[in-house]
Order: C-alpha cells, then sequence, then structure tokens
C-alpha cells in the first residue's frame, strides 16, 4: 500500500508519521510537497499535525489557498481514505471536507499530554482492528483543540455513528460531545486532534495508535489484494 | 486605494473563554459595572475597486477565508480612500 504524507508550510510531525507508517507498519509511504502534490499515485493520504502557515488567521486555515486541497477534493471524492491528525484534523475542517471548526482550549492554554480515548465506532475503516468501546492512551498536543459544532450537527454526527473517538478524561478542552475524532459522511475521511503516529512502539509509551494504521491496510488489502 | 476593516466576532451561540477570563479580571479590578466581554478580531485591508466591486469581492473573501462561519461571525466597512 502507498501512503501519501501531504506536507504543508509548518507541517512539523510529518516524520513521526513516516516512521509510522514505513518502519513500523513496513507499508509505503512518501512525504509529498504541497506543492504540484499528485495524489492519485496514492492509495491514502495522511496528513500530519504541526502548525501550517503559523497558525495565522486560524490553525489549518491558510492551507486552503495551497492546490493541493483541490485535489484532496477529488481524492476524498474518489472514496480513498484520508487521515487527519491535530494541525491535519484542523485542515481537513477549514477545507471543508470534514464538519466543524476548532476553538482555543477552554483554559486559554496549549497543552500536551496523553489523552484516554474511547472508541465509539469500531466499524470503520479506521478503527476496525479497535473494539467497541475500548478504551485507549493516545498523545496530544494542541492549543485549539476545542472541537465545536452546532447543536443539529452534533446530533447528526451521533445518529449516524460518526463520532469515532470521545476523551474519557475529563474533556479538558471543551470539545462538543467529548468529540476527539470525527467521520465525514462517505465514512473515507477521519480527522482527530489525538496523534496516533506517536503511540506505536512500547519504547516511546504505547502501541495504541497501531491498530488504526492496521485497520487501514487490512481494509484496503481486502478491497484491492485478490488472493488467488 | 480603500480602507476596509472587516470585524470578525464569535457568534453568539459560542463560548468565548477569552472573554469570560478578560471579564473576570476588570470585576477583580473594580470594573463591576462589566456584564459580558467578547474578544474579537479586525482585519483591515487597502484594495482598489469601486464601492459595488469591494463590497462583493470582500463578501467572497470573507465568507472563503477571513471567517470561519461555524464560530463567527462578520461586518464590514468601507471607509475613506486612503493615501493620494
Amino acid at each position: 500500500m502507498r501512503f501519501a504524507i501531504l506536507s504543508f508550510p509548518g507541517s512539523s510531525c510529518d516524520v513521526d508519521m513516516l516512521h509510522a507508517v514505513r518502519d513500523i507498519v513496513g507499508e509505503g509511504a512518501e512525504i509529498i510537497s504541497h506543492v504540484d502534490a499528485k495524489l492519485e499515485n496514492y492509495d491514502a493520504v495522511l496528513i500530519p499535525t504541526g502548525a501550517s502557515y503559523g497558525d495565522y488567521l486560524r490553525p489549518g486555515a491558510l492551507a486552503q489557498s495551497s492546490e493541493s486541497i483541490e485535489s484532496l477534493k477529488t481524492f476524498v471524492k474518489s472514496g480513498k481514505p484520508v487521515l487527519g491528525v491535530g494541525n491535519g484534523f484542523q485542515i481537513l475542517v477549514e477545507a471543508g471536507i470534514l464538519p466543524g471548526a476548532f476553538l482555543r482550549n477552554q483554559s486559554l492554554k496549549f497543552r500536551s499530554g496523553k489523552a484516554k480515548l474511547a472508541v465509539r465506532n469500531a466499524s470503520t475503516y479506521f478503527t476496525s482492528n479497535y473494539e467497541e468501546d475500548g478504551l485507549l492512551t493516545i498523545p496530544f498536543a494542541h492549543e485549539y483543540g476545542n472541537y465545536f459544532v452546532d447543536r443539529e450537527t452534533a446530533r447528526l454526527l451521533k445518529e449516524t455513528d460518526r463520532i469515532i473517538f470521545t476523551y474519557e478524561d475529563g474533556n479538558l478542552d471543551g470539545s462538543v460531545e467529548r468529540i476527539a475524532g470525527v467521520l465525514n459522511e462517505q465514512g473515507n475521511v477521519l480527522g482527530m486532534m489525538p496523534l496516533p503516529e506517536r503511540a506505536v512502539e512500547e519504547i516511546i509509551g504505547g502501541t495504541d495508535g497501531l491498530p488504526l494504521f492496521q485497520s487501514i491496510l487490512k481494509n484496503w488489502s481486502e478491497k484491492n489484494v485478490s488472493h488467488a | 486605494m480603500t480602507k476596509v476593516k472587516v470585524y470578525v466576532t464569535l457568534r453568539e451561540s459560542v463560548v468565548d473563554p477569552q472573554g469570560i477570563a478578560a471579564q473576570e479580571a476588570l470585576q477583580t479590578m473594580g470594573f463591576n459595572e462589566v456584564e459580558s466581554v467578547r474578544i474579537g478580531k479586525l482585519i483591515e485591508l487597502e484594495l482598489a475597486g469601486t464601492a459595488a466591486e469591494i463590497e462583493t469581492r470582500v463578501t467572497e473573501m470573507c465568507d472563503k477565508l477571513l471567517v470561519n462561519k461555524v464560530i463567527e461571525q462578520y461586518s464590514f466597512e468601507i471607509g475613506e480612500v486612503a493615501g493620494k
């Protein structure tokens, strides 16, 4: 499987993502620049965290000026999987690929640590290797992690099982419905604020992020690899 | 060139923790009459075009980039011609 790690100016955790996918999961992965990004040559797109465009205006907002966002929208329409983590999630929201918006953390502080998450839907492209309602520990690091959607959208997300991860340790940043990760309507785009690529090896404190990448690989293989 | 001031504020349904913190600080300092503080942004643009063109283009800029209408609302003032 070929993963593209789509990098914008200021995306600082593209190498972490590369290490997770290429060295730990063992699949093909490349960091590609947002300039002239040939997304159609890849099977999945991963948008890493960092502070693209300096987080100016609103985190993730200025990435919309990149022509790669149009290619990304075409890629999404084709049904192939896209995962955005941290700032990558903020970019997906600002581009209108996922619903909602991000506000500053309730505490007004940048916070980082390990989040306790529950898997609310384990039958998606991204979570089928997890157990339904399983608890995970995944690192996070953000100042704008306070996910907002209006009531109507929150209700819709709930009813359609598109709230994929929720915070189970106090929801200190103030996200609506304790949302830590959401899926698009089509089911092929996941955005999450916690950073699964930082939880793929015991040596760095846990492997709870690994099944997410393995789910993508398994679901892709089932569709695309013929068992002769 | 024309100057345009775009005022961006959080929608009323959105909690503004920064505003609440500033309100509490003001009250602590004795400004007890303050009942609410909401903090927004001011964006100043300088651009060319007729008033009608500017109105259309700035609305488009706000809707596409400058404002996130999920959480924010905006208004703008088209000001005096700057410079010469």
